[in-house]
């Protein structure tokens, strides 16, 4: 379950790729990394499977916390590890 | 030192700057600028492709440009002039002088030996001394008239090469020793001629052989101590989260930033480990420029450096952090923030090893290390209790100091990071 591009949403909000939206955030600090996004397991630790240090980590968080309009606080952090985590944790603030 | 009286008085070339010790050439890959353009002090006017990545370079002069000295993709040495600029004040009379070709080549050749001659220092000729400003090169602080008049181009070269400058002639102003003196007698005439350089591509393992040659140059010249200490950083951790908890992502800090201030605090105190070691003798810096190690991912490291970081506000810092960090990934480094880096850090960060023995990159005087952040025993007052704890280490060049001297900046360093509140 590597995408959830055609899922509409429930509340009615637009539709946005989140998933899409996240590995666009990847891609855009880390260009090099394209490549392995595509074969990239939702359910791994992202941060640790592709190497991102603490300054890729908060560039990243950056975009999504722009791209999506809500903050994400520190202490979030820690359970926002996986593709996923992140798309359930940027879709349930829409 | 400005030659543009070399040239007439409405006019002046710009240099190809080194954008860092290791460089001797470089090649213009884009014009950022067009002929006619009016540029500011700080504007961008080429990208720099060397082998460690491409440069946005940036001027220190208003002027308007007249035209372009080399062609997109020529390797050429540093010091050779790229750009002929007309200064703005002299626009009255400049038109005529500046069109007029018979005193000035309208694309100087750069001959084996000619390269460096006609600006030895290419950053000192186009960025007058200015405290705003990172110097591009070590300021020296006293005792320079009583040693050989040389260019500090001249005196690394020298430095590098174990040469006494007492012992070349000089053919700069006043008879003063520049680089292509030191050149000459350093290396076959032929060596240096740019245009049967090979060509050369940027490539993980180009900068492969640059970091060794780089290293191997410091381990065999530098005469390294090794100094670590543990450092509790729960406070520093406690003041992070509360801090950030209260503001936006985009200005939140990580301890990175706090790192650099620690050192760049300590480093204004200690002087001794701030600068660069020039013939025989440390230089201490007047500026600190705090160059961080940030990996590349398709291999090798880069080494920009915060300028001035000991006179900027965390948050300050953590911006240029950031910007320097996005730079070193995408290709983008400015050459401002890649020459006259005068002290480095080195950052493991929460995934590396425990701590790191490292080597100083040359000319400089010391690099501190810093390996990850771990839970440790730690004794409080007569009771063990459970601390983060980061060693920091302390690599210096023992012809500049000893380990006394070495101990009291980590302690320093300590200190800082043990009392956040005064980053």
């Amino acid at each position: 379950m590597n995408t959830d591009a055609s899922l509409p949403d429930a509340a009615g909000h637009p539709v946005v790729d989140t998933v899409a939206m996240i590995l666009s955030a990847i891609a855009d600090v880390a260009p090099e990394l394209e490549p392995e996004l595509a074969d990239l397991d939702h359910d791994t630790d992202l941060w640790t499977e592709l190497e991102l240090d603490s300054m890729d980590h908060l560039a990243v968080m950056t975009r999504l916390a722009t791209q999506s309009g809500r903050d994400i606080p520190e202490r979030d952090y820690p359970r926002l590890t996986t593709v996923n985590e992140l798309r359930d944790y940027l879709r349930a603030s829409d | 030192m400005n030659d543009s009286a070399e040239l007439d008085q409405s006019c002046f070339d710009y240099l190809l700057p080194s954008l860092g010790a290791d460089m001797d050439e470089g090649r213009v890959v884009e014009w950022r600028v067009a002929v006619g353009d009016t540029v500011h002090r700080g504007d961008l006017m080429a990208v720099v492709e060397t082998e460690k990545s491409d440069i946005d370079i940036e001027i220190w002069h208003d002027g308007v440009v007249e035209e372009f000295l080399v062609e997109i993709g020529e390797l050429i040495d540093v010091g050779t002039p790229i750009i002929r600029l007309r200064h703005l004040e002299a626009d009255g009379g400049a038109a005529e002088t500046a069109g007029a070709p018979s005193s000035r080549p309208s694309r100087p050749a750069p001959p084996p030996a000619g390269a460096e001659a006609s600006a030895a220092p290419p950053e000192v000729t186009v960025a007058p001394p200015d405290a705003s400003v990172a110097p591009p090169e070590p300021t020296p602080i006293a005792g320079t008239d009583r040693r050989v008049p040389a260019s500090p181009y001249a005196r690394r070269l020298a430095a590098e090469r174990g040469l006494d400058l007492a012992t070349i002639e000089g053919t700069g102003p006043r008879g003063a020793v520049i680089g292509a003196d030191v050149r000459r007698i350093a290396t076959p005439p032929v060596a240096s001629a740019s245009t049967t350089a090979p060509e050369r591509q940027r490539t993980p393992a180009s900068m492969r052989a640059l970091i060794a040659e780089r290293m191997s140059r410091a381990n065999r010249e530098i005469p390294h101590y090794h100094l670590a200490r543990d450092v509790d950083v729960g406070a520093l951790d406690a003041w992070l989260a509360e801090r950030n908890a209260n503001r936006p992502i985009t200005e939140r800090v990580l301890p990175a930033a706090c790192l650099i201030r620690a050192v760049a605090l300590a480093a204004a105190k200690h002087r001794e480990f701030n600068g660069a070691w020039v013939d025989d003798h440390a230089e201490p810096a007047e500026s600190v420029n705090v160059a961080m190690a940030i990996s590349l991912r398709r291999g090798g490291l880069v080494t920009p450096h915060v300028e001035a970081a000991d006179r900027r506000s965390l948050d300050e810092v953590m911006e240029r952090l950031n910007e320097l960090v996005a730079a070193a990934r995408s290709g983008t480094l400015r050459a401002s923030w890649m020459t006259g880096s005068t002290i480095t850090i080195t950052h493991l960060g929460d995934t590396g090893a425990d701590l790191v023995h490292g080597i100083i990159s040359p000319p400089q005087l010391a690099l501190v290390g810093f390996g990850r952040s771990r839970r440790r025993p730690w004794v409080i007052e007569d009771l063990v209790t459970i601390r983060p704890i980061v060693t920091a280490t302390l690599a210096a060049d023992h012809r500049a100091t000893d380990g006394a001297a070495g101990s009291r900046f980590l302690a320093t360093i300590a200190h800082h990071l043990e009392h956040p509140e005064d980053l």
